[in-house]
Order: structure tokens, then C-alpha cells, then sequence
């Protein structure tokens, strides 16, 4: 338990003043909305988590949870967008390193992207610019936050190329994205994104796009380069098996909210929310014998523009009728504490979630 | 799937039209599929005359069955040519080389035409449903125009036949007049499995058929096709990337390494003993989810760089660049793939839980000793002591081979296979809860 407790980023429950926390990494009350014609998309709405240098967070979720636009709004890169009103909304603060983010000067916030804090995208083809060589883009991510000559810049990115494992570096420096592999591509993605050593490393499903054995050897690379680096990274992930393999703590996203987040341990051992249960239940997994059936969550995730009153994750709970007076159809949960570090947002007392966990769950696991 | 009980006596559609060979249904345990020496090779052409430069050689001679009833997984890397295969199964792709056998008939260079009658008995579900149903046409259309192309009227009427498909899916038969934009991704997937299913078909090849899916939508659509092969007696190709959902749904197991098949067994034996050293590199490659096997001090077989690439697939066995086993012969000599334990067939010189298969020719490729990585992941100390432990093994490259399979050693020891279970390095505390 100790032990625990002093693993992974301290969690703790927002206070409500602005003074900057102690904590290397703080989100509270995040939220962003995007006007649509439809009508208001609530990608996130509410969410709080802190992360410590050297920590990483796993973020998981089914698409449209908000993972992805969590971590955009991290990077400030909504506000980015020239859509006129379409401008997406939001609001809460984001605190890095003793400074508030969304209240931040555009340009100063310009200047952490990239030094402070860097991205990994998940689709490297995508993300890496197909007319300039890898070395032409590390090369500008590194003149853009330090005053060096090129011939400086490009032995750094030599240097980064090398660090990520690319086979003669000097010479694939000059490669266009196209003539890199998949595999090779996100390396290179990787090396751009450290080639500043950022203190916080933001990892948007990384392995996503990758087969199972380049999965693994960047999976091994980030657990490297943070070991090396020391930076805070969060891992944005619908694969519980990587999530697995690199967070210390657990955030589980849906419909926009976080419902359980906790110590890596915690969460796949003691989970304490329906929908984690369900997670861990549809997920076939080499690591155990042979299960007969899955067991699936039943329906569909929500629509964001149409969240389900009271608990959103309330119409495919099989357990919604546990609490009396229909109160997951009405009462939004809040995360409550279930655990030294442990949170979950669920209407069941800890004790029913408790028996039901024990004798219905992890049984069938 | 409770409300579909009743549609367990499912009337198959009339093949009065259909030609005579095609009616009998083969017993379950009967070969239904039989492929030989199966090629298909994609031109390149280059130049003012468009002449062959060369051939992206994506599927390169493989052979296999599959029997009534069951279901082969076919698994691998992107650009293995699994895609290709299930697509010159169906006869989407034109072989290059080799013979499809459909029920004891060559099915390989049949005409459009002659195809037709085929067609019904077999079937596909695409990878992804987003682009696999035109947005134009609603759903009964989508549904229905097996019926139409085929000639076939149900009993009962086309309508009400695709209303009773639809809720054989786990659908609602009001989603007849709807567009495939009203539909989330596992509703579409769905879909797909009810226009598969029009024609009540023998052999349905599945690519990819969960993997565009979150994970909560994959698990149903996974027992979906558990359901619906009970229930109808289906036999299934069902080609995955994802080990772990290809464990759950197969009987017998593909792993196909650029354009062959390496190793081809059980469902029970691959999993808990591996033979060919890619399988086994690709299983220790999974992550697990499971945070304690992480501290635990785990071995991973970390394969080094891609997959080459198969325009030019490397001499001898092609996994040889990257194996940390590779002899000279691996170089030059191409592996059969042969049974070497009932039920499990390898093509592999030297391979694991199995008697070598060219003991005189021990000395190892220089590359063999670069080609992987041993990582104990843990710590920093623990990983420091991989680093150092690597380097020892480039001095002695011999031992590479015994801390990669511990196992090795004991070939044919069933025991040591089977507390190797599949996964690499047991937790020492146990991991059930």
C-alpha cells in the first residue's frame, strides 16, 4: 500500500482556488465544447487529473470519449483553429510547470509547444510533411527554440535520429517520410518530438498504426527515452495492453468524463466502475486460458451532442438499477474516493461495486 | 441473441438455379476449401512500355485446408499477404499460380460467369464497414441484392427476409429503410455480416472483421460469429492482425510471414508451444494487459528492424534476416513446411519445442546475433542487465539462442512446453485473482 502511494502521479481531488499546484502537471475542470449545427458536442466536460515529472498517465478510452481532444487541449491547439464562432469552447485551467495555460498569451504558449511540451501523433505518414526530409523537419523544430546554425541542428538531429534507433543515421537524415517505413516513421516522429527534451510528452495512440512487433519495439523505445529524459508523458490509448505496459496510473474516459482513474495496479486489479469492468471483459487476452465467450458492454457509446442524463454510461450498465430511486438515470456521479489514490464515479455503494467485482466479475475474467 | 432463438431452424434460400455440384452439403470434418501451391504475384511495371520490372510477390506459394465447420485464423503483419490470400480464396484476385478447391472442385480459373453459382457459398465480410456499404442504398437494398444478383426469391419474399437477417445480426428490422450513416461502427459491421449471411453460404473469409471496432462494440461482433457459426453451421477464414482475437475465434491458426505460411497448427498447440521462431517473437510482442506482469521480470524477443520487403523477399527461409537462430542453411535452403507433431506443421530449420531439423549446422549467421534483443523489462537496474547480458551474447552468440527459449533445450518435452503456456516469463506471483 505504501508502496502505492508513493507510485505514480499523486492524484488528488481539485481545490476550487487558482493558486498554481504544486504538482508538475495539473488539469482542472477541463472542459471543451464545439458548437455544431447539431448542437453543442461536449468532448469534455469536466475533467481533472495531475501528473508528476517522470510519471506516466494512461489515458483510455473508446473513440469519441475525448481522449484525443484532451491531449489537444493540453497542447492548446484548439484554440488554434480559425473557424470564426465555430471557435471550439473552453475552459478550465491547465497548469504546467506553475503556469496557467489557457489563460496564457498565445505566443507564449506557442513557445512551450514543442520545448516544454511535445506531441506524438498517431498517424506518422500523416503528421510528418511529405516535401521535406525527416532531417529538414527535426532540424526546424530545433532552430525554432534554439538559436544554433544548421550544421549544429543537424548534428543534433543525427544525434536524435540515432538515439531512436534508425540505422545509419547520417544518411537516412536526408530521407523523405516516404521512403520510411511505418515503423521508422514514428521513430522518427518520436526523435522530432524529443529532439527539444520536453518535460511533458504527449503520446496520441502511438502504436495504433503499427503491427504487433513494431508495436513493441516502440512501446520499449518510450519507456527508454523516459527513463533517460525524465519527462511526464500521458499515453492516449484504447489498447489496455499498452496501457499496461507503460502507466503508472490510469485515467478511463467516457462520454467525456472521466468515470475511474487510479494507480495502474488499482485499475486492473480492483477496478471499481461498470464500464471498466466491461473493458476488461470484451478484451480477449493471451495471458489467460482460454475464455468461452467475451463479455461484451451491450449498445453503443454516446453521442457527445446527446449525453445520457444522470450517469452517462447509465444505458448500458447492466447494474443501473442497483441504486434506488432511479438515481443513475437522473444524478450525474461524481468521481468518489474507492481507494488510497482511487477514484471512481458510480451511483453502487463501494460495497455492492465491492461483491459485485468479487463474485460476478473477476470470475469470469 | 435471446429474441433470435427462434431463428435457429434457418430456412436456407432455394438453389434450384444454382448447379447441381453445389447442393450437396459437405459433412462437418470434410475438407470444404483446399488450396495448392497458391501464388499471386502484382506486376510492376515501369517505363514507356510498361514493361514487368519485377513483381511484388504478396502471396508466394501456400498451401492448406480448411474442413467443414471449423474456423482457420489466418494471421500476420501488414504486408504478409494475408488480405491477398483471402481475396484469391474468393476469387476476388485472379492466382497467379496454384488450384483452389471448392468441395473437390478446381474453382481457380472459373469464369465470371461460372463463378456465380460459387458465389453463394462463398462469402466475405470486409475490414471496414465505413467503406464496404455504398451510402446510397438503404439497408434492405444492401441486404437484399445478394437475393437479386443471385435470382434467388426467399420464401416469404426478399423483405421479409432481410428483416429476419437483420435480426439474426442483433438489428432491428424497422433499420430496413435506413442509410448506412444512421449507423455506428459495430451496427454497420453488422451489417456486413447480414449481407454475408443472405445466401445462407458455406465458407465465410472474414478480413479483418473487428479490427476498425472499439474494443467494447469488438467483443460483440466477435460473439456474433461465434452465435451465428453454431447456429448455421458456418465455416469461417477469418484474417486478423490482433493474436489475441484470433485465439479466441479459431480452431486451427495461420501465421504467414511475407507471402508463406511459417507455421500452420492448433489453436492450443500454437498458443502454448510455438514452433517457428517468428511465431513465437510474434506472441511475446503482445502486450499484456496486466501492469504486474510489467515489474515482473518478463522476457520479450524483441525483433529488430521491418519486415523485408516482398518484391525482393530474402534467399532461403525469409525470416532468416531477422531470426536470432539463423544458420547458413536458413540462407540458402528454403524450410518445407512439415508436420512434425500431429496437428502442428512448421517450416523452419531450427525450430523451438521440436527436434532441430538440420542439427549438423549450429553455426550462426552474424546477423542472428544483432537480429534481437532480450529485454527484461523493470527496472532500470533490470534493464541495465539486459544491456550487459546483450553484450555478452554478442560475444557468445551461442547462448542467444538458449535465453531466448529457455525452452530449446528441451526439445519435444511436452512438460516444458506446456509451462511455457504461450506467454513468455511467468510472473512469480500468481496473476489469477
Amino acid at each position: 500500500m505504501t508502496e502505492l502511494s508513493k507510485s505514480g502521479a499523486a492524484m488528488t481531488e481539485p481545490v476550487k482556488d487558482s493558486r498554481p499546484p504544486s504538482a508538475f502537471l495539473e488539469v482542472r475542470d477541463l472542459k471543451v465544447h464545439f458548437p455544431t449545427d447539431d448542437g453543442l458536442v461536449k468532448s469534455v466536460d469536466g475533467l481533472n487529473f495531475t501528473l508528476e515529472k517522470g510519471k506516466t498517465l494512461g489515458i483510455v478510452g473508446e473513440s469519441g470519449s475525448g481522449k484525443s481532444v484532451t491531449s489537444l487541449g493540453i497542447m492548446g491547439l484548439h484554440t488554434a483553429g480559425q473557424y470564426g464562432k465555430r471557435k471550439a469552447q473552453i475552459s478550465g485551467e491547465i497548469w504546467l510547470d506553475g503556469t496557467e495555460l489557457l489563460s496564457a498569451d498565445p505566443d507564449y504558449v506557442r513557445k512551450l509547444r514543442g520545448r516544454e511540451m511535445a506531441m506524438i501523433f498517431q498517424d506518422p505518414l500523416s503528421a510528418l510533411h511529405p516535401y521535406y526530409t525527416i532531417g529538414q523537419q527535426i532540424v526546424e523544430a530545433y532552430r525554432i527554440h534554439n538559436k544554433v546554425d544548421k550544421k549544429t541542428a543537424r548534428r543534433r538531429a543525427v544525434e536524435m535520429l540515432d538515439r531512436v534507433g534508425i540505422p545509419q543515421p547520417d544518411k537516412r537524415v536526408d530521407s523523405y517520410p516516404h521512403e520510411f517505413s511505418g515503423g521508422m516513421r514514428q521513430r522518427a516522429m518520436i526523435a522530432m518530438s524529443l529532439v527539444n527534451n520536453p518535460e511533458l510528452l504527449i503520446a496520441d495512440e502511438p502504436t495504433t498504426a503499427l503491427d504487433v512487433t513494431v508495436q513493441a519495439q516502440i512501446l520499449d523505445l518510450i519507456r527508454d527515452l523516459q527513463k533517460e529524459f525524465g519527462s511526464a508523458v500521458i499515453v492516449i490509448t484504447h489498447d489496455l495492453g499498452v496501457v499496461a505496459e507503460l502507466s503508472d496510473d490510469i485515467l478511463v474516459m467516457y462520454g467525456g468524463r472521466c468515470i475511474e482513474r487510479g494507480p495502474a495496479e488499482k485499475v486492473f486489479y480492483e477496478p471499481r466502475h461498470p464500464y471498466t469492468w466491461g473493458l476488461l471483459g470484451s478484451m480477449p487476452r493471451l495471458d489467460r486460458e482460454q475464455t468461452e465467450r467475451l463479455i461484451p458492454v451491450k449498445g453503443s457509446p454516446p453521442s457527445l451532442i446527446n449525453i445520457p442524463s444522470g450517469c452517462a454510461f447509465n444505458p448500458r450498465c447492466p447494474y443501473a438499477d442497483v441504486p434506488k430511486d432511479n438515481v443513475t438515470r437522473t444524478v450525474r456521479p461524481e468521481l468518489s474516493e474507492v481507494g488510497s489514490q482511487h477514484w471512481a464515479a458510480c451511483h453502487m455503494t463501494q460495497e455492492q461495486r465491492e461483491r459485485i467485482w468479487i463474485e460476478e466479475i473477476a470470475p469470469k475474467l | 441473441m435471446s429474441e433470435n432463438a427462434e431463428d435457429k431452424a434457418v430456412s436456407i434460400p432455394a438453389q434450384s438455379t444454382g448447379s447441381a455440384t453445389l447442393t450437396k452439403n459437405a459433412a462437418p470434418g470434410e475438407t470444404l476449401l483446399k488450396v495448392t501451391g497458391l501464388q499471386k504475384h502484382f506486376p510492376i511495371r515501369k517505363g514507356l512500355l510498361q514493361r514487368q520490372v519485377g513483381a511484388v510477390r504478396a502471396v508466394d506459394g501456400i498451401d492448406f485446408e480448411v474442413k467443414s465447420g471449423e474456423t482457420l485464423g489466418v494471421v500476420g503483419e501488414s504486408g504478409c499477404g494475408k488480405s491477398t490470400m483471402g481475396r484469391l480464396i474468393t476469387r476476388l484476385l485472379e492466382p497467379t499460380a496454384g488450384t483452389v478447391e471448392f468441395e473437390g472442385r478446381d474453382i481457380t480459373h472459373l469464369g465470371v460467369g461460372a463463378m456465380r453459382p460459387m458465389r453463394r457459398d462463398v462469402q466475405m465480410i470486409f475490414q471496414d464497414p465505413y467503406s464496404s456499404l455504398n451510402p446510397r442504398h438503404t439497408i434492405g437494398t444492401i441486404v437484399g441484392a445478394p437475393f437479386k444478383l443471385q435470382g434467388v426469391t426467399p420464401e416469404g419474399g426478399i423483405k421479409k427476409e432481410v428483416q429476419r437477417l437483420l435480426s439474426v445480426v442483433g438489428l432491428s428490422p424497422e433499420h430496413y429503410n435506413r442509410y448506412p450513416h444512421e449507423f455506428s461502427g459495430g451496427q454497420r459491421q453488422r451489417i456486413g455480416i447480414a449481407r454475408a449471411l443472405a445466401l445462407n453460404p458455406k465458407l465465410v473469409v472474414a478480413d479483418e472483421p473487428v479490427s476498425a471496432l472499439d474494443v467494447s462494440i469488438q467483443a460483440q461482433v466477435v460473439n456474433l460469429l461465434d452465435d451465428l457459426q453454431q447456429e448455421l453451421g458456418l465455416t469461417y477464414v477469418i484474417i486478423a492482425h490482433d493474436l489475441s482475437v484470433v485465439r479466441h475465434v479459431s480452431d486451427r491458426i495461420a501465421v504467414m510471414y511475407l507471402g508463406k505460411i511459417v507455421e500452420l497448427a492448433d489453436r492450443d498447440s500454437l498458443y502454448k508451444a510455438p514452433m517457428h521462431p517468428y511465431t513465437k517473437a510474434l506472441m511475446s510482442a503482445v502486450p499484456i494487459p496486466d501492469p504486474r506482469r510489467r515489474s515482473a521480470k518478463s522476457e520479450r524477443i524483441l525483433l529488430k528492424g521491418d519486415v523485408p520487403s516482398p518484391i525482393s523477399p530474402p534467399s532461403g527461409c525469409r525470416f532468416h534476416t531477422r531470426c536470432w537462430k539463423a544458420t547458413e542453411i536458413c540462407k540458402t535452403v528454403e524450410p518445407p513446411l512439415l508436420e512434425l507433431k500431429p496437428g502442428q506443421q512448421v517450416a523452419c530449420h531450427h525450430p523451438e519445442n521440436a527436434e532441430d531439423q538440420a542439427p549438423h549446422d549450429t553455426v550462426l549467421l552474424t546477423a542472428a546475433r544483432d537480429a534481437v534483443e532480450l529485454v527484461a523489462v523493470g527496472t532500470a537496474a533490470e534493464l541495465a542487465e539486459a544491456e550487459r547480458a546483450a553484450a555478452a551474447a554478442t560475444e557468445e552468440p551461442a547462448d542467444v539462442a538458449k535465453t531466448s527459449g529457455p525452452e530449446a533445450g528441451n526439445a519435444g518435452d511436452d512438460a516444458a512446453a506446456a509451462a511455457d503456456a504461450g506467454t513468455e516469463g511467468e510472473s512469480p506471483e500468481p496473476t489469477e485473482k
